[in-house]
């Protein structure tokens, strides 16, 4: 076959990212920030370069970015997106107003002018569905009542999202031309009907697709998937967005099989995307981005913080609750790394995606440790507004 | 019962909560795969909530009929068949009713309809055996006993007057 230095290769890069992922599942970090660097460390100018592998690693990485989407849209039925929304509108506006800027403003302070500001602007605002609800339950917090304010709020972000791409695509595409606001258009028109339609539509799509036997299920649900992602990337609509819908439009017993099926596969093929990710980012770039990548950090941190703070507190949750909420969604992840890889695969200056990695690196890091001292974090405050009560 | 209050919880289920008589709240989150999770709150932080349970829809089943979810009926059946011909009953209070606002002994119920009101249901609140000048207002329910006969024509008196 003469293939043997390709499977050599991938199969390194596997054992690689698996004791990477034992690491994390031992000390309880997110898996995200590890697979970068390891990309970071084989990628072009890094410690050992692939050479052969480095094609399917890429296509893995795009299959890899569509699942991740399809899974997620996967949780969640339209019939819940709209009623999150209509109940948490306020909380979802907010976080928007609050996360948004940072990046934005970052961007023109560095010069690279208002488009690169919107890329940016966007991996500050959303925050890393994977991480926070991994972190939600290893801590035990499932049952807290701050958490629906968590959980609303990520489901409102990734419906942002399903907008923002699309019209994000437009902008990279050509400033201002008639043609290129056509798919931004479309992929707006198409989720606003999907969710206008809510739970009508899926339930007979859903039942076609169901299969009792395993293997049938599994080859359907992820070539229809897949095909989809395509079909819309033929049309100038991002693959990831129409996985997202993919996966919102399907639900009942096909959904829920699926969910277990496409788990492990997803699991690989994401962590090829991480890695991928990596890989694709010269080493050599990320020193002169570290500095404004960490301070963005900080300040981000600190207005998702504010965030849960504030939502939690509307949701009549006191101030340690609020905390949690707020370091909870402090962590990014795989949307700002896809957002970031979306806008160098339109030609945008790499540096981006530079400051991308970096400042999930940080995030994804520092994030979920914090959580942990959410009770320490908080004390000053809760001593403080029991005082304020007292007297 | 205590007031119950639910929440959705995206992607997960939805969370109920309610204070037990002694002050405690707990928690139940209803996932969508049908496991039940019981949590109770941490005294010193009321809004964290520690798990103490996960049961299956066959255990939550089981559990339910343990705690009386069957009981209740039974103890009601019990108490009817014991007193062969007496039936215990609810009865709402609407606000057209000509009685909303005036007192118990106003209906005259026990001699007209031979139903006695053995308590009154207001809310979170009960007034057991009230007396004939304890006022009834449009909402609450009156909580009678009597002859099968007599509480229907308990609940056309209370409507019509």
């Amino acid at each position: 076959m003469g293939h043997a230095e390709l499977l050599v290769e991938l199969g390194a890069v596997l054992l690689g990212l698996a004791v990477l992922s034992r690491l994390a599942s031992r000390t309880g970090m997110p898996t995200i920030p590890l697979y970068l660097a390891a990309g970071l460390a084989f990628g072009e100018g890094g410690l050992v370069p692939l050479v052969t592998a480095d094609e399917f690693v890429e296509v893995g990485a795009e299959i890899g970015l569509i699942l991740l989407l399809f899974m997620l849209g996967l949780e969640y039925t339209a019939s819940e997106l709209v009623s999150t929304i209509r109940a948490q509108r306020r909380v979802g506006l907010l976080d928007l107003a609050l996360n948004f800027p940072p990046g934005f403003l970052a961007a023109i302070a560095l010069g690279w002018g208002p488009t690169v500001g919107v890329v940016l602007g966007g991996v500050t605002y959303v925050s890393s569905s994977g991480i926070v609800a991994k972190v939600l339950s290893d801590q035990g917090w499932t049952g807290n009542r701050e958490t629906p304010v968590v959980l609303s709020t990520l489901v409102i972000e990734d419906l942002v999202m399903a907008l923002y791409l699309p019209v994000l695509g437009a902008l990279l595409a050509g400033a201002g031309g008639a043609a290129s606001l056509l798919p931004a258009v479309g992929s707006i028109a198409a989720v606003a009907l999907l969710l206008a339609a809510a739970t009508r539509i899926d339930v007979g799509i859903s039942r076609v697709l169901f299969s009792r036997s395993d293997e049938s299920l599994l080859l359907t649900i992820l070539g229809v998937t897949i095909l989809v992602a395509g079909g819309a990337e033929a049309f100038g609509v991002s693959a990831a967005v129409a996985a997202l819908l993919v996966g919102i439009v399907l639900s009942g017993p096909a959904a829920e099989a699926a969910q277990g099926l496409l788990t492990p596969m997803r699991d690989l093929f994401a962590a090829l995307f991480f890695a991928f990710v990596g890989l694709s980012v010269d080493p050599a770039t990320i020193p002169p981005v570290l500095v404004p990548a960490v301070l963005l950090a900080v300040v981000t941190l600190v207005t998702k913080a504010l965030t849960g703070w504030i939502g939690a507190a509307r949701a009549g949750v006191g101030v340690r609750g609020g905390t949690r909420a707020g370091l909870l969604l402090a962590a990014r992840g795989e949307f700002s790394i896809a957002i970031a890889g979306f806008a160098t695969a339109a030609g945008v200056a790499a540096d981006v995606e530079a400051l991308a990695v970096a400042y999930v690196f940080v995030l994804a890091i520092t994030g979920p440790i914090l959580v942990r001292f959410a009770e320490a974090i908080s004390a000053p405050f809760v001593r403080r507004s029991t005082a304020e009560t007292r007297g | 019962m205590g007031e119950i209050q639910e929440v959705k919880l995206p992607g997960v289920g939805v969370r109920y909560e309610f204070e037990t008589a002694e002050g405690n709240r707990i928690g139940v989150v209803s996932h969508r795969t049908g496991l039940r999770e019981i949590y109770a709150s941490r005294g010193d932080d009321p809004d964290e909530f520690k798990r103490v349970l996960g049961l299956s829809p066959d255990d939550a089943r089981t559990l339910a009929e343990l705690l009386g979810a069957t009981r209740v009926a039974q103890q009601l059946a019990d108490l009817q068949q014991r007193i062969e011909g007496l039936v215990i009953d609810w009865l709402p209070v609407r606000s057209d009713s000509p009685y909303a606002g005036k007192t118990v002994g106003d209906t005259r119920m026990r001699s007209r309809t031979g139903v006695s009101v053995v308590a009154i249901v207001r809310g979170e609140d009960a007034v057991p055996a009230p007396g004939p000048d304890v006022r009834v207002e449009s909402g609450d329910y009156l909580v009678v006993v009597g002859t099968a006969r007599g509480i229907e024509e308990a609940v056309s008196l209370l409507r019509d007057g």
